[in-house]
This record gives structure tokens, sequence and C-alpha cells, in this order.
């Protein structure tokens, strides 16, 4: 067939679908059954196959590259549409929320203990170790440093862990801002050979380690425990968590396993992702309990303590119990 | 027999050969295959355009910044915490829900005619894209998407790492190309049978020659004596575009 008999035949039918396309998504919802816009909604999925068999004749046959570059402009647009956002996220998002989150976690425990094993290491051993030598603090904290916590944590104050002039809100805010670019930190960094999310978890985990040590050494631990009790789970396993999908990417270059090292980080990276969705509502949760329910000063010592624990078991049983049914 | 062919036209046909062909290491055109047993091109676009992108987005962020700083200078405490959220937002948040909610494009990329694809060609979603995003943070180090460029410059595909990892390419956006622009004219046959690559060379010639100088087209066609007999000049251009016709089949 020529190119003139093809076109004469055919372009009509081309004309329609790019008219179609050009109504749009909202277009398309209202005119769904409206055979007045040429082409109906439901018809689509079978117009976009014809105009695909129509662009693999015009290439076949060599008709002029003017057609063969429409159709294929046509073709990619109706590719985009047909494969496009599906919808059900709200679903979905609920089922990661009810056991999904949980079992991808317990896919990936190794890397989770590895994780939690180089950020709760240091914590523990500096804890334990300042008991006795609070001086050793200075190696890992500077001076002036260890001068504004100790005016946060001061027993005087009128609020746990904040200075007076600080705003809950404001303070919420920071606390966003400054963990999850933290936790961003740790998972991305991960990719270099898991380098990066060691670093960022053996610093973090020095770091509180040291000055939770020390403010318990000099007799401000009770203001800190109390102040960090109740946000403590939230934000130190979504740390972890962060680090366990960097370590994720990382482990998937150093052993590939019978992969390309490409193909291999792009499989890593799905669960990683949806490890860090999890850990970035974790740091939402904990941003927002030390913001407004942490400082509180109103509230005896154990019952802030009582609700601590309470919520390092809550997430732990989530972790153990979630989604099992479904997993299996 | 006919040689004004120019690298351009031959490498248009070369691209669905072999794999190996010399002319795809140095192209941009990737063959992606769909579902249905076809494959579409796409353009994937270099560190250049991608940069200039990123700075349009960068000012746009920095406004929108500056502009809330001053909105919210009256609200004290509160304001500030609204400063810090936007912040965070514009910063991790801005890219990933511009290229899932906005056909693969945040403003800057739009403006340079770019988007974001998963590589088999579809548009990106939310997995995707965050991880492409999130993974910003290892691209920029040391400075300024340094660790970016290189992987950029390290593949065929320009992709960065958060790229590699989330399986995305960043490709020309298609513009609508011109309606098909043979010009009509009487058609006339071939002195000679032509061969599939040729009769292609002509259409190329003949669909591009209102978009080239008349002296350009007149030079071009009269490289093909064979074809264009005594013919010079006009003449010669109006022969091939009477050959072209009749290769079109018109009447």
């Amino acid at each position: 067939m020529k190119q003139a008999t093809f076109e004469a035949r055919y372009l009509a039918e081309i004309e329609r679908f790019e008219k179609w396309l050009d109504l749009g998504p909202k277009q398309w919802r209202k005119t769904q059954n409206d055979p007045a816009a040429g082409l109906e909604t439901g018809d689509m999925p079978a117009a976009y196959r014809q105009l695909c068999q129509l662009m693999a004749l015009a290439r076949d046959r060599q008709y002029s590259p003017d057609l063969v570059d429409r159709l294929n402009h046509l073709v990619l647009r109706g590719h985009h549409v047909l494969y496009g956002p599906a919808g059900g996220q709200r679903a979905r998002l609920l089922a990661f929320l009810a056991g999904g989150f949980a079992a991808t976690v317990r896919a990936e425990r190794k890397l989770v203990f590895t994780s939690a094993l180089l950020f709760f290491g240091p914590l523990l051993l500096l804890l334990s170790a300042l008991q006795w030598y609070p001086d050793f603090v200075l190696h890992f904290v500077s001076p002036v440093q260890l001068a504004q916590y100790e005016e946060m944590y001061d027993p005087a104050n009128a609020r746990l862990g904040q200075r007076d002039s600080d705003d809950n809100v404001m303070m919420f805010a920071f606390y966003i801002w400054n963990n999850v670019k933290i936790g961003i930190q740790t998972f991305a960094t991960g990719l270099a050979f898991g380098l990066g999310s060691i670093f960022y978890l053996l610093f973090n985990g020095t770091v509180i380690g040291a000055i939770a040590g020390y403010l318990t050494a000099v007799g401000h631990g009770k203001p800190f425990w109390s102040f960090v009790a109740g946000h403590s789970a939230m934000e130190l396993i979504a740390i972890v968590l962060s680090g366990a999908a960097g370590l994720k990417l990382g482990a998937a270059l150093i052993a590939p396993g019978n992969q390309t090292r490409k193909a291999a980080l792009i499989d890593a990276a799905r669960p990683a992702i949806r490890i860090m969705y999890g850990a970035a509502l974790m740091f939402l949760i904990a941003a927002f309990i030390e913001g407004f329910w942490s400082p509180l000063k109103s509230f005896p010592v154990p019952v802030k303590y009582g609700v601590g624990i309470a919520l390092w078991v809550l997430v732990l049983t989530y972790f153990l119990l979630a989604g099992r049914k479904r997993a299996a | 027999m006919v040689r004004f062919c120019s690298h351009r036209f031959t490498r248009v046909t070369a691209i669905s050969t072999t794999k190996h062909d010399p002319w795809i290491v140095l192209d941009t055109a990737r063959q992606v295959a769909t579902p249905e047993g076809i494959e579409i091109t796409l353009r994937v676009a270099g560190p250049v355009p991608r940069a200039l992108a990123y700075l349009i987005d960068l000012l746009i962020r920095g406004v929108v910044l500056i502009v809330l700083m001053i909105a919210v200078a009256a609200l004290g405490e509160f304001g500030k915490a609204l400063l810090l959220l936007a912040a965070f937002s514009l910063e991790w948040l801005y890219p990933v829900f511009f290229e899932v909610m906005a056909a693969g494009a945040t403003p800057g990329k739009r403006v340079m005619g770019l988007m974001v694809l998963n590589d088999d060609g579809t548009p990106v979603r939310w997995p995707a894209s965050l991880t492409r995003n999130l993974l910003r943070a290892l691209d920029f180090l040391p400075f300024l998407y340094f660790t970016g460029l290189c992987a950029m410059i390290a593949n065929r595909d320009f992709k960065r790492l958060g790229d590699l990892a989330a399986d995305t390419l960043v490709v020309y956006r298609e513009r609508k190309p011109a309606a098909a622009s043979i010009p009509v004219s009487a058609p006339v046959a071939p002195p000679a049978a032509l061969s599939l690559s040729e009769q292609r060379t002509l259409l190329e010639f003949a669909g591009r020659s209102a978009r080239i100088t008349p002296e350009r087209t007149a030079e071009l066609a009269e490289i093909v004596m064979p074809l264009t007999g005594q013919n010079t000049g006009e003449a010669a251009v109006q022969r091939l575009i009477g050959i072209a016709n009749h290769l079109i089949g018109r009447r």
C-alpha cells in the first residue's frame, strides 16, 4: 500500500485519537460515554493498539518520516495515558501501614539488626562508660555544645529539653526539618557501598550516647530522660531503619548476586524506598511528640517514662507481628 | 548510486538495525519496546539542559521562600515554624510532587522541555520519583552535583545515581511534529528502480524542502544527477519532489 492510500484510509482515525488525547483527563471523565467526543474513553485501549499497529506498518513500509514521527508522538502520548498512574492509592497506603511496612522491615531483618548494632552499639557503650568517666565526653562534643545541652536540660527550666524562649510549633517544624534530613542523608549515602550509612549511624549513635551519658552523669538525668522518653522509640527506630534502607542499596552494589550491579540496585531500591516511606512517617510522629508532649513538665516523671516504654512496646510489637498474614 | 545522503539521514535508518552499530553509540535516541510489541523513540537529555532546569527550579524555590519569609515575618515563632516546614517541603517534596502530578516535569524541566520517565517509557509514580529525589543527597556530594555529573557522563543514558537506582530517564518532551509536509506536485516516475533507503532519503528531502533555504535545496538536489537528468536549480528540486509524490502514491 502506498503512503497516499494509507493516509486516505487511516488519517481520520489517527486524527480522532489525537483529538481525544488533546481533550485531557478532565474532559475524558466528562465525556466518558459521549459518542460526540469522537472516541469513547472505554474504547481508548483498542484505539491505542490500532494506532500501534499503524505505526509499525508505517515504519516497516518506510513511509515518509513526517508521518512516522507523528505516529510515534501519538503512540508515546497514548502510552503515557494507558500506563500512567493507576487509582487505588489510598487503599494501597492503608495496606502498607496496616502491615506491609512491618513485613518489608522483617524481610530485611539482617540489615535492620546490622544498622541497629551500628547505632545502638556506640550509644549504649558511651552511655555506660560516661557514668564512670564523664570527662571522656569532651572527645566527642565541644564544650560550647555541651553548655548548650546543659542549659536545655537544666532542671530549673519551665519546660523540658527546650530553652524557655523556644516555641512548641517552631520546635516541631525544626525537628521535622532537621531529623528527616538526617534520615535522608543516612539513607542516600548508603549507595556509596554502605559507607555513608555506616558513618551517619556511628556518628549519631556516638553523639547521642555521649550527651545522654554526660547529662545523666552530671545530674541532669531526670529532665533529660523524661524529655526523650516519649519520642525516643519513633525517632531512634526511624534512624535505624533509614540506615538499613541505605545499607540495602550499598549491599546491592557490593554483592549483586546473579545480576548486574545496576539491576541489583534497582531491585534493592524498591524495598528500600518502602522502608523510607515508613521511616519518614515515624520521623513525623516523633517530631510531633517531641514538639508537643515531650517538653511538658506538668506530668509526673513516672507517667512520662510509662508513655515512653508503652510506645517502645507498641512500635516493637508492630514490627514483630503486623502483616504476618499478608506476607505469608 | 544516489550519494547525497548526509550522515543524519543514514543514522535514522541505522537505529533499527543492529545494537552495535557505530552510530548508535553517539546517539541520544533510545528505543523502548512497549507491551504492544512496537518500539517508541525517546531522546535522553544531557547534563547541561538538566543543570539549567535545576537552576530554574532553584530560583523558583528561592523566590517562594523569600516571599514567604516576608509574608510570615509578623507571625513570630509560628511564622518561623511555617518557614521551616516550607524549606523542608521545597527541598525534598517539590520535585517529587511535580514529577508525579504534573506529567513528569518540575517547572524548571517544563521550561527546558524535559520530563522524567521510567526506563520503560511509562510516567513515574511516587516510589520512583521519591527514590531519585532522595538520592539527590548523595548526587549533590561533595559539591554542586559533582557525583551526579560523574555518574551521568559514565553511562550512555545520562543517569545520575538517583536515576540508576530508580530506573528512570530524563528525556526531551516530544514536541508535536509538523503535519506531513511533502509538497503536492505532479508525480514523476523515477528513471530507475530505487532501493528502500534511497526512497526514504528522497522522502526526507521532500519533507524538509520547505524548511531549508532554496539555495541549499537546489544544491542538494543537483547532487542526484541520475534522477534529475538535465534539470538544475529549482527544476531539479521540483523533479525530486515529483518523484517523492510518485513514491508515496499520489496520483
